[in-house]
């Protein structure tokens, strides 16, 4: 069983007791602890069942490689899945539950899976769930889905705070380990602006356990001195808790800073999201140890032989009191060395080499470990922990020699470097038979803007997997880096010199024995976390899953939130093995970013709740926010749909504004319409391009109506344009078009038109703008203002300076609804106080605000399109019955050319037609009008449908208009509406114009 | 993520800064043009891999227009340059001779 | 008559650093000919300044200029000065392509206020700008991206930051300026 010994523990406080609860028991660990040491010192050797089979599942590694322990952490507002207990700093009060399985972690009903693995091979769901298809939502779907998926999903809102930091460094160097360590000080030295990010709370990597000397001192204080010879330096930034996310398009980096994980509650963001710029990455990412291939290598109690020496060493813990070490390399000797010096016993060491290891052989057998070379692993004994191992002969099929009790398997398939980030954006790998793993290519670096190579390798993450040979190329890295960044070398010339440690070279072990047969390949895991096993990959490999993307994607080796980091390797040694081809040839599968799963919340940052995204606001919002105001958003605008008043509904609150307008007055706050000045002696030639129509032509202190086309002829924008004087023009877009359009004038005149003198300015905010519309719209305002405002004086589409309740105004007699109508523009800082006088002053006549929808039903009244109803990207003005606003006499405008092609002069192209209800009912937005026969598809014909609809409270009936074939020549026809539940509407082609066709009411 | 070099303003940003805008040095056909002109230019773009020559702007900055040469493989930034040309400029070109001998866009090598 | 009101009148926050509105401030927005001597006696006459450079804003009593793109200058004066600056930027530009118009009710403006390092990193977590002493000073502007939306800032001093953004969307970026000074997020990278 495993333990907490005695004594040791380097990152311990063992004074300090830290209380938690697993599955809602109450365990207690130390300061220090991480949650898996915690849980092995409290002997929960078992942490979870696995994803397909639901085997039983303990803890295998010690770092972000961990693929088995995933817990359900934390509870409501912090409560989250899948939450890696070796990464997991232990706190008081830290809640955990193991996850997948049902009803508990020792009683599991989806066990019963692992009976059936043999039913369940790879591709099992593809093979098995595709036929009846009228099983797919209904049957095999919820089957899946029960099925899927690790935690649970958090159900209350996140209650902490997430944050991005924006930063710029010279050189980044991801990994805080010796090579780490030694890369920045070279370039710190250099004078170059560094940062240093580690993942874990401390520095130093795995040379503080792994031991070894530096310059003669042991390596733990060659950590401590570079840490504190790079806090000294005030060019270089050192952050733990921080982990390289991935290394983006041109430096880009982003570091994932766990600011309060092991604090939860104090105050501050719990993550950063560092969004980091850095001119070189150097990656000091270390290697990963790789599990070797048996049977039953999954049983909890099999752990790596490294992390078995981390919890020993960092933490105090045994993983069992007899610990067989199994290997094919020299360094998982130092655990068998670790734990006999901390009088545990090593029954025996199995080294897979014929010819067994080196130095650390001989320091074994030294003290007395037996030491079994060319054996290996038949298949370890016991379900819910190891309980010993059937030993055989390697080269053999698994004949069992000898059985060995023990309680623990520590395994050493060898190392892997930790290519991933070298790897993200471009770097290459080449294999290195001599340590059976890819490194990588420093010639096939990823490179920079500048198109020069900005990532690095150091240390063991280049392959570099001893002391003295990492520090050497760490070394060389840290100067590379900071002379690619325009920095002189300074410093130290020659790296830090470390006590040469020689081992006997390794050998690659892909299946341990390796002539196994197929009932142990079986029981050989390769992925834990997705349950992928040696047989599967081999599987794969039969079935013609010959390309390992495909393989991976078949078998789902490395998809789990692990990413593969265990079971990469191992699996295409398998499949080159199956496919007969040598390893290089299969390669590896993509790797991407994140490095480890980072949380969804960092990546949003401060974009959450009232800043998820910007919400503009008018001037008079306040005041529509304390009225009544249901908003509607229009682009990050957010406009008064309707204001409601009591109990009335959203309906009866449109329909009262539009009596009100259409009877006395009304009030609209239009301050979100675009506001362009287009200033300068060319404007008018310019406006020509910009409109259909032609503005040059139009008087100081008048308005024209104006559409814009895109190059490709159709309409994208309309509005009202004055001409404020000779040289300038005042150009009104749609609420959402402003930037769009400003955007659109300026790439005309900067890429096209650079010599036309023309200047543009977006004032749309500078003003709050008021349409006053109704009958009664000339009187308020003559309460409000001695200008002379009468229809001689400021005629229809006229505009004229004025001022109004004491403050400065213009105002343009334009019309949306069809009354009489003004609006108003004043400094923006004004409106609220406009708005308040017009308010008071309309008092006598009734006045009421109107909101959007009003506005929409009695422009669809007087048959005026809008932008986004009428049209859709397809749409030209022709189509419209806008020809009156195309100006003939102009050679060219923006999108002229466009609708002269033939299929925009097409007759046959749908043309907008008023459409009224033959019962007076409402047609449903959007419906189609069918034609006789089916189109290829065996769909419906169709021959035209609704662009805008509407009851007309004015008319007391259903109006609307569509997009009709040849529909101006039909008037009077009948078209037939299916609606979705099958009942069809009829509807007769008339004039669009429903409302004072004559427009005498807007005239007065 | 990429970085430019806005020629307008000095900027050296990151791409949220700015906004693609296709390709550059796109010669306008409008009224009196041919079917075939008026089609290539609006719809038959260059998508090369390899070098090519962008349009953007400074969206989120100066609000200028500007030409990016960028190879689209690698992502490397040959040089910006200002809107107001008809053709990349030499220092530039020369400078993608260098990186890449033989290169060619459209009419220009 | 009524006084005008800024975005948000009043609106203040204090944390690792302080923010508040500082109300109306008249501003120009100046188009032309930036090199011209007519621009140059523009400027002087409005502001008191000379042009600034590329990216600089100078400043002189209540009044500042700064250079937002290279055809464009920002003039800043007091609200009510508006109408006098625009008459003397007109009167020197007659007859020169020029455009100014009043945008002084267009923005919104914000004082970030603390210590040194401390409004650098309020930047540094709402823009993508480089925020280090060697990248960025008094003296400068920079135009960029705040969270979602465009907006500008100078340091007036090593404490004092000021910041432009459209008026609609005040609430928003005095949230995000609030947002990252909130206690317990120092990142201490500026010092």
């Amino acid at each position: 069983m495993s333990t907490r010994l005695g004594s040791g523990g380097r990152l311990l406080r063992r004074d300090r007791r830290i209380g938690f609860s697993f599955n809602g028991k109450r365990l207690s660990g130390m300061e220090g602890d991480t949650l898996a040491s915690a849980l092995l010192a409290n002997d929960q050797m078992m942490v979870g069942r696995s994803f397909k089979y639901h085997r039983p599942r303990g803890i295998v590694a010690s770092g972000a490689e961990e693929p088995n322990a995933l817990f359900n952490m934390g509870a409501g507002a912090r409560f989250e899945p899948n939450q890696r207990a070796t990464t997991t700093e232990l706190f008081e009060g830290l809640e955990v539950q193991s996850q997948n399985h049902w009803p508990s972690l020792e009683f599991d009903i989806g066990a019963i899976n692992s009976k059936l693995a043999r039913f369940l091979p790879a591709g099992f769901y593809y093979k098995t769930f595709m036929a009846p298809r009228s099983f797919w939502k209904h049957v095999y779907e919820p089957f899946i889905r029960q099925s899927a998926g690790l935690g649970r999903v958090p159900k209350d809102r996140d209650e902490d705070r997430y944050e991005h930091f924006y930063a710029f460094f010279d050189v980044v160097v991801i990994g805080g380990g010796t090579a780490g360590l030694t890369a920045a000080l070279a370039a710190g030295e250099a004078g170059a602006r560094v940062l240093v990010m580690e993942q874990t709370p401390h520095w130093g990597g795995r040379a503080p356990v792994d031991g070894g000397e530096v310059a003669g001192a042991p390596v733990d204080k060659f950590v401590d001195e570079s840490v504190a010879a790079l806090e000294a330096m005030g060019n270089v930034t050192l952050r733990r808790r921080m982990m390289g996310v991935g290394v983006y398009d041109h430096g880009y980096v982003l570091g994932y800073e766990q600011v309060r994980d092991h604090a939860p509650g104090t105050p501050g963001p719990r993550h950063r999201l560092w969004r980091i710029r850095a001119g070189q990455v150097v990656t000091a990412t270390g290697a990963i140890e790789r599990p070797l291939s048996f049977a039953g290598n999954d049983v909890p109690g099999v752990m790596l032989a490294s992390a078995v020496r981390d919890y020993a060493v960092d933490y105090g813990v045994s993983a069992g009191d007899r610990t067989v070490v199994v290997t094919n390399n020299d360094d998982a000797y130092r655990t068998a060395i670790t734990l006999k010096n901390l009088g545990l016993e090593v029954p025996v060491i199995l080294d897979a080499r014929a010819a067994g290891g080196g130095a650390l052989m001989e320091e074994a057998r030294g003290l007395g470990i037996r030491v079994e070379t060319g054996k290996a692993v038949a298949r370890v004994r016991g379900g819910r922990r190891v309980e010993g191992v059937a030993v055989c002969a390697q080269a053999g099929e698994g004949a069992v020699l000898e059985e060995i009790r023990c309680d623990a398997v520590a395994m050493s398939g060898g190392w892997s470097p930790v290519v991933h980030l070298w790897s993200h954006c471009g770097g290459k790998l080449i294999w290195d038979e001599a340590h059976a793993h890819f490194r990588p290519d420093v010639d096939k670096s990823p490179t920079g803007a500048d198109g020069k190579p900005f990532v690095i390798p150091a240390g063991a993450a280049n392959g570099a997997l001893d002391l003295a040979s990492g520090l050497t190329d760490a070394h060389a890295a840290g100067r590379a880096a900071a002379a690619a960044t325009g920095h002189k070398p300074g410093g130290k010339a020659a790296a830090p010199e470390a006590a040469p440690a020689p081992e006997a070279p390794m050998a690659a072990v892909w299946l341990m024995p390796q002539g196994a047969k197929v009932q142990l390949r079986m029981k050989a895991w390769l992925d834990y976390q997705n349950d992928v096993k040696v047989s599967d990959i081999q599987l794969a490999a039969r079935e013609g899953y010959a390309s390992v993307e495909h393989a991976k994607r078949y078998t789902t080796l490395g998809m789990a939130t692990d990413q593969g980091k265990l079971s990469n390797i191992n699996g295409l040694a398998i499949l080159s093995d199956a496919l007969g081809q040598p390893i290089p040839q299969t390669g590896t599968t993509t790797f991407r970013p994140p490095y480890t799963p980072i949380s969804m919340a960092s990546i949003a940052g401060q974009a959450r709740g009232a800043l998820f995204q910007p919400l503009r606001r008018t001037p008079m919002h306040d005041w529509h926010e304390a009225n009544g105001a249901d908003f509607e958003p229009v682009g990050q605008w957010r406009r008064p749909y309707t204001f409601r008043r009591g109990q009335e509904s959203r309906e009866e609150a449109v329909h009262r504004e539009i009596g009100q307008v259409r009877g006395s007055l009304g009030l609209l706050d239009a301050s979100t319409l675009g506001k362009l000045v287009v200033r300068g002696p060319d404007a008018g030639r310019f406006l020509d391009m910009l409109y259909t129509n032609m503005m040059s032509t139009l008087k100081p202190g008048r308005c024209r109506y104006g559409l814009m086309c895109s190059e490709n002829g159709f309409l994208t924008d309309d509005g009202v344009v004055v001409r404020l004087d000779e040289d300038t023009f005042l150009c009104h877009t749609t609420t959402g078009g402003a930037e769009s359009v400003h955007g659109h004038m300026e790439e005309w005149l900067q890429t096209e038109w650079w010599d036309w003198k023309v200047h543009v300015a977006n004032v749309t905010e500078q003003y709050a703008q008021v349409g006053v519309a109704g009958p009664n719209a000339r009187k308020v305002l003559e309460k409000l203002t001695d200008d002379d405002i009468s229809a001689e004086a400021l005629s229809f589409m006229g505009f004229k300076e004025i001022t109004i309740a004491g403050i400065p105004a213009r105002v343009f007699r334009i019309s949306f609804t069809g009354e009489l109508s003004f609006e108003l523009a004043v400094a923006a800082g004004r409106g609220r106080a406009l708005w308040d006088a017009l308010m008071e002053a309309g008092a006598e006549f009734g006045v009421m605000p109107y909101g959007t929808e009003a506005m929409h039903v009695m422009r669809a009244e007087k048959g005026f399109i809008m932008i986004g109803d009428e049209t859709d990207g397809t749409v030209i003005p022709q189509d419209l019955g806008l020809g009156w606003a195309i100006s003939k006499k102009k050679a060219d405008y923006i999108g002229k050319r466009a609708q002269e092609r033939t299929h925009m002069t097409d007759p046959n192209r749908w043309k907008l037609v008023g459409l009224e209800t033959l019962d007076g009912g409402v047609l449903p937005d959007g419906a189609y009008a069918t034609a006789r026969g089916v189109n290829a598809n065996g769909q419906r014909n169709v021959q035209g449908r609704v662009t805008s609809t509407y009851h007309s409270p004015t008319l007391g009936r259903g109006i609307a208009m569509g997009l009709v074939l040849n529909g101006p020549d039909r008037m009077g026809e009948v078209l037939e509406f299916p609606r979705v539940d099958g009942t069809v509407m009829k509807a007769k082609i008339v004039d669009q114009v429903f409302y004072d066709k004559d427009g005498e009411k807007q005239n007065v | 993520m990429l970085i430019l070099e806005c020629p307008c303003c000095g900027v050296k940003g990151e791409e949220t800064e700015f906004a693609p805008g296709g390709e550059a040095h796109l010669k306008r056909f409008g009224p009196g043009s041919s079917e075939d002109d008026f089609h290539a230019y609006l719809f038959e773009k260059e998508n090369p891999r390899g070098v090519h020559f962008e349009r953007w702007r400074h969206a989120n900055g100066c609000g200028k227009w500007f030409h990016a040469a960028r190879d689209t493989l690698t992502l490397e930034v040959f040089g910006t340059y200002p809107a107001q040309t008809a053709e990349p400029p030499k220092d530039i070109r020369d400078k993608i001779a260098a990186r890449r001998p033989g290169w060619r866009w459209r009419e220009f090598s | 008559m009524s006084e005008a009101q800024s975005a948000m009148p009043g609106a203040a926050f204090e944390g690792a650093h302080t923010v508040r509105e500082t109300g109306l401030c008249g501003m120009i927005t100046l188009r032309g000919d930036l090199g011209a001597s007519a621009m140059a006696e523009a400027v002087r006459d409005a502001a008191g300044t000379a042009v600034p450079g590329r990216r600089e804003i100078v400043h002189e009593g209540a009044s500042s200029v700064a250079w937002m793109s290279p055809d464009e200058l920002l003039v800043m004066t007091e609200y009510a000065r508006v109408p006098e600056a625009l008459a003397a930027i007109g009167a020197a530009l007659k007859g020169a392509h020029h455009l100014a118009v009043d945008v002084s009710d267009a923005r919104a403006m914000f004082e970030v206020t603390g210590k040194p390092g401390a409004v650098r990193e309020a930047i540094a977590k709402l823009c993508p700008v480089d925020m280090g002493h060697d990248a960025f000073a008094p003296g400068q502007i920079r135009r960029t991206r705040m969270g979602q939306v465009a907006a500008a800032f100078w340091m007036v001093d090593e404490g004092t930051i000021r910041v432009v953004c459209f008026r609609s969307v005040a609430e928003y970026v005095f949230g995000l300026l609030r947002d990252a000074g909130l206690p317990g997020g120092e990142v201490g990278l500026f010092g």
